[in-house]
């Protein structure tokens, strides 16, 4: 045993100094935080490297973890789902910026209900995550929905187990149409539920709405879409009944004063318009004024400055997230002119 | 040499020269061992020190009632660790109960039942179970075993407890699929091999003359177990079920996927709930704010406290055995 | 003797054997039930592309090779620095400070350890390495898994050496051979399965971490062999994907866990085969 060991040890110490002396193609930008884009970025930074040879490794940690990451500075760029307030920003000597908009969907298992056949405005839909609302047939449901067959089944709720930016934007999105949530319950990245049962992720909801007659959940926008679940309509702001499609959550990017927000601090939920859809969110990027390595910062915004192209917005398109509107993309790269070094910026 | 070959001393001197670096190359060998011995303190010192410190802010702000509060609320700040605490313990005890008997069980199959033929397949078989990587239990859990106990065992079970006083309260619905008792049961399969494997071991190590002579005595099968084999390898048992044990009260991806990451105690075992390693996963990632994440580094800190105590009481437990057993060495 | 009581204490005797055929049975249910899923989710997603391609984006071709290859250096690099470690320190515990207060000590702290969620000691390699070195590395993911290797190789290697009876040492010493001499041919060789039994469990272990590696060795989309640069493992990718909403990326979360689990086994049996080889000459 002793001598196999050695051997084997000696093998892979070969193994492994063969490993460190050959870093070449290591991936030298590097960002982490948000989970929600985590695919885009991936499918940008595929693209992005098959064009001009850099890897960017993005990997989602979490946007906790995204913003003490840049804090720490161990990252070229952190990631959030919920952008950092302004002051936070500047006390940190960050600038931010947002480069993709999606948002939140919820979603039903009722036998015989197809998908945006039910309607739901804010306040219901608070009142059932309050749990005052707990049955299908409830008076408030009927009213929004008189010529739908509502059974009396008991609404079982879903929601995320693990602080996620999905659950961050929706329960903002109930802060601000509830006085009751907002009161009582609020908004961050978890929050203590007053009823229902945690899923592990999207997956983890859907696999539970999935399961379980007369379940409701909430997950992101990209996940309804991809499997076909049974979306619920909202009634937004302006008081029209819509369904969630990339045209709606458009409309709310487009419709919200990014250029007045300071570090486009602007979380899009309950935008007015009459197609925006009202759990609409924005995910951000985290970046120092002062780069440690210029050279990096400058490689990560060469990067996104392609990712808002008309290509990288195809991209994203195909995933189900829906790219800035144009005018925002140009204050942002006014935005790295006039803050960030100019080495870093391109 | 030859001065020393000449002289009066009674050991010669080429065995002298080979004592003497015997014993250089034993103490050298203890030596490295014992350094050994101290990077296994250095690390746990060194992440003592990690929690503490990280925990600081927490315990300074909730004090004492950090341990005496059952409220986790993230939008106000206000952390209490008695949810995930408990919950850690239940899920853990309720895991070795089902696993402590159903691996002696199988040890004692392997050892004493199994034919010859058999014994190394299904030995290994066992053993695969704790070859199988810790996600892979959470994520089966989660799409399959979960949805699969939702819809055909758990209504059943809350139907039947229904009239029955104590149980109708801890196995009360409604049936979600996950919960305290499906983490639970999946612990339990996760951590049945480190216990049979070493119990295993352990009884295959019992010197067969000592069985031989009980069976002489006309003991049946199960008294030579239970009797005779058992007590022998008792110290290695209890070993296998602390490596258990330390598993399940720390095992973090296979219960995260499953638990439901509530934090409220709930009398039934069908509601969600959390542990100390799950809460840490669930929500480290995404926790903004110094004191919600010292907050969660507390916990876990909370959670090296319980191992301290758990294996206190065990090692105490091992050495009322001891002593029962007349201080029988090993 | 007693008839009846003869009679009763066989029937006892038949009722608990037969539980404990129903534990095993229990046992291998369990597995059976978990691999068929592995097998039946995971085998359209395996073929020769998941390990010659990266880690796709959703909706690109493309398999799992550079988690693999990182799973691979990691482990190994883990398992080359914690089994000497936990090996060594493990004899230290049964054969020098059998009963000194000190390796009571160093026992009841490494039980400590084995409990610690691999999410604690990912953030404490995190402050060692990561903060001082200004970026995550394979290194780092490396030494994390190190420190969940040792206590579980300390625990069975001491386990195991308790159980090599006294004579044997005995015997060896009364030939006049020095005591580090008698550990490492007598003790360790007759130990010799279940030590490799404790480093297989530890390999089981590590395999599956997600939660240490995070904060370590983050990931990596890309091809990378650079020790000092973030490195992609497997078992990441299987939860970044296992939890997405694409179906390709499901199908190559399956596929990947199928992988890590079937390596993982057919680590064990080999290693059983050998071991049953070398007994036997």
């Amino acid at each position: 045993m002793n001598s196999n060991l050695h051997r084997l040890a000696g093998i892979l110490a070969g193994a492994l100094l063969a490993c460190a002396s050959n870093g070449a193609f290591a991936a030298d930008i590097s960002g982490a935080g948000a989970t929600f884009p985590y695919p885009v970025y991936a499918k940008w930074a595929e693209a992005y490297r098959a064009k001009t040879g850099v890897g960017l490794n993005y990997q989602s940690i979490g946007s906790g973890g995204g913003i003490a990451q840049i804090k720490a500075k161990t990252v070229t760029f952190g990631a959030s789902d919920a952008p950092l307030k302004p002051a936070d920003v500047e006390s940190s000597g960050l600038v931010q910026f947002p480069t993709v908009v999606g948002g939140d969907v919820p979603v039903v298992n009722l036998p015989g209900i197809r998908a945006g056949e039910i309607v739901l405005d804010g306040p219901t839909l608070a009142n059932i995550y309050l749990g005052h609302i707990t049955k299908w047939n409830d008076a408030a449901i009927k009213k929004l929905n008189p010529n739908v067959n509502l059974p009396g089944q008991a609404i079982a709720v879903v929601h995320r187990s693990d602080g996620s930016g999905t659950t961050f934007i929706f329960v903002n999105y109930l802060s601000k149409v509830s006085p009751d949530w907002a009161k009582n319950v609020g908004a961050a990245t978890s929050v203590e539920w007053p009823v229902g049962i945690g899923a592990k992720g999207n997956e983890g909801v859907a696999g539970n709405v999935a399961q379980t007659g007369g379940a409701i959940g909430y997950v992101e926008y990209a996940y309804a879409t991809q499997n076909h679940l049974t979306y619920l309509r909202m009634i937004n702001k302006d008081g029209v009944a819509i369904a969630p499609s990339a045209a709606n959550f458009k409309a709310a990017a487009a419709k919200a004063d990014w250029l007045s927000a300071p570090d486009f601090y602007l979380i899009l939920t309950q935008q007015s318009g009459h197609d925006s859809w009202p759990i609409t969110g924005a995910t951000f990027i985290l970046l120092y004024k002062h780069p440690p390595d210029a050279a990096a910062a400058k490689e990560a915004l060469k990067f996104f400055t392609w990712a808002h192209s008309p290509e990288g917005d195809r991209l994203a398109e195909g995933l189900d997230y829906v790219p800035l509107p144009p005018n925002v993309v140009q204050a942002i790269s006014k935005m790295w002119h006039e803050k960030i070094d100019a080495n870093a910026v391109p | 040499m030859v001065d020393i070959a000449v002289s009066d001393m009674s050991i010669p001197s080429d065995r002298l020269a080979a004592a003497r670096s015997f014993s250089r190359s034993d103490a050298r060998f203890r030596a490295l061992t014992a350094t050994a011995a101290f990077i296994v303190v250095a690390a746990f010192v060194g992440i003592i020190i990690a929690l503490v410190s990280g925990s600081w802010l927490a315990l300074k702000t909730f004090g004492f009632g950090f341990l005496t509060t059952e409220v986790w609320n993230p939008v106000t700040e206000k952390f209490g660790a008695v949810a995930p605490i408990a919950g850690t313990l239940i899920t853990s005890s309720l895991a070795m109960l089902v696993a402590v008997p159903v691996g002696i069980g199988i040890a004692i199959f392997l050892t004493e039942l199994c034919p010859r033929s058999l014994k190394r397949p299904v030995g290994i078989a066992i053993e695969l179970l704790a070859g199988i990587p810790s996600i892979i239990y959470g994520i089966w859990g989660l799409f399959v075993f979960a949805p699969f106990f939702q819809a055909t065992i758990q209504p059943r079970l809350i139907d039947w407890f229904a009239n029955i006083p104590l149980l109708r309260d801890l196995f009360a619905g409604p049936s979600y699929g996950i919960g305290m008792f499906t983490a639970s049961l999946i612990l339990s399969i996760m951590i049945l091999p480190f216990i049979s494997a070493v119990t295993r071991d352990v009884f295959d190590a019992v010197p067969a003359v000592i069985k031989e002579a009980a069976y002489g005595l006309g003991c049946t099968k199960w008294e030579v177990m239970w009797q005779i084999i058992l007590p022998y390898a008792r110290i290695g048992v209890v070993g296998g079920s602390m490596l258990a044990l330390g598993r399940a009260l720390g095992e973090t991806m296979a219960v995260t996927f499953v638990i439901g990451n509530a934090h409220r105690i709930n009398e039934s075992l069908f509601a969600p709930a959390t542990t100390i390693s799950a809460a840490i996963a669930n929500e480290f990632t995404e926790a903004v704010g110094d004191l919600y994440l010292s907050s969660l580094i507390a916990i876990g800190l909370m959670l090296l406290c319980i191992s301290f105590i758990v294996l206190g009481l065990a090692q105490y437990m091992i050495a009322i055995l001891e002593r029962r057993a007349g201080g029988r060495s090993q | 003797m007693n008839r009846g009581l003869y009679a009763r204490r066989r029937l006892t005797s038949r009722v608990f054997l037969t539980l404990s055929v129903l534990a095993a049975g229990f046992g291998i249910g369990s597995l059976a039930l978990i691999l068929g899923t592995l097998l039946t989710r995971g085998l359209n997603g395996v073929s020769l592309k998941m390990f010659v391609q990266m880690t796709p984006p959703p909706g690109s071709d493309g398999g799992l090779a550079n988690a693999i290859v990182g799973s691979l250096i990691m482990s190994a690099l883990a398992v080359v620095v914690g089994t000497p470690i936990g090996i060594l320190a493990g004899t230290y515990l049964a054969e020098y400070g059998r009963h000194t207060r000190i390796s009571f000590v160093v026992r009841f702290v490494n039980d400590i350890l084995l409990s610690a969620p691999s999410i604690l000691v990912g953030l404490f390699v995190y402050e060692l390495f990561v903060i001082h070195m200004g970026h995550f590395s394979a290194i780092a993911g490396a030494a994390a898994l190190a420190v969940l290797v040792i206590p579980v190789v300390v625990r069975t290697t001491e386990n195991m050496l308790l159980l090599v009876p006294n004579t044997l040492r005995e015997a060896a010493a009364a030939l006049g051979t020095p005591r580090s001499f008698v550990i490492r041919t007598v003790t360790w060789r007759a130990a010799r399965a279940g030590i490799l039994t404790g480093i297989l469990l530890a390999i089981a272990r590590i395999s599956g971490e997600t939660a240490p590696l995070l904060f370590t060795a983050l990931n990596n989309q890309f091809w990378s062999t650079d020790l000092n640069a973030p490195m992609a493992s497997l078992p990441a990718v299987i939860f970044q994907f296992a939890m997405s909403p694409y179906e390709d990326w499901h199908r190559l979360a399956w596929a990947g866990a199928l992988l890590i689990t079937f390596t993982v086994l057919s680590l064990s049996i080999l290693a059983r085969i050998f071991e049953s080889k070398r007994l036997s000459q």
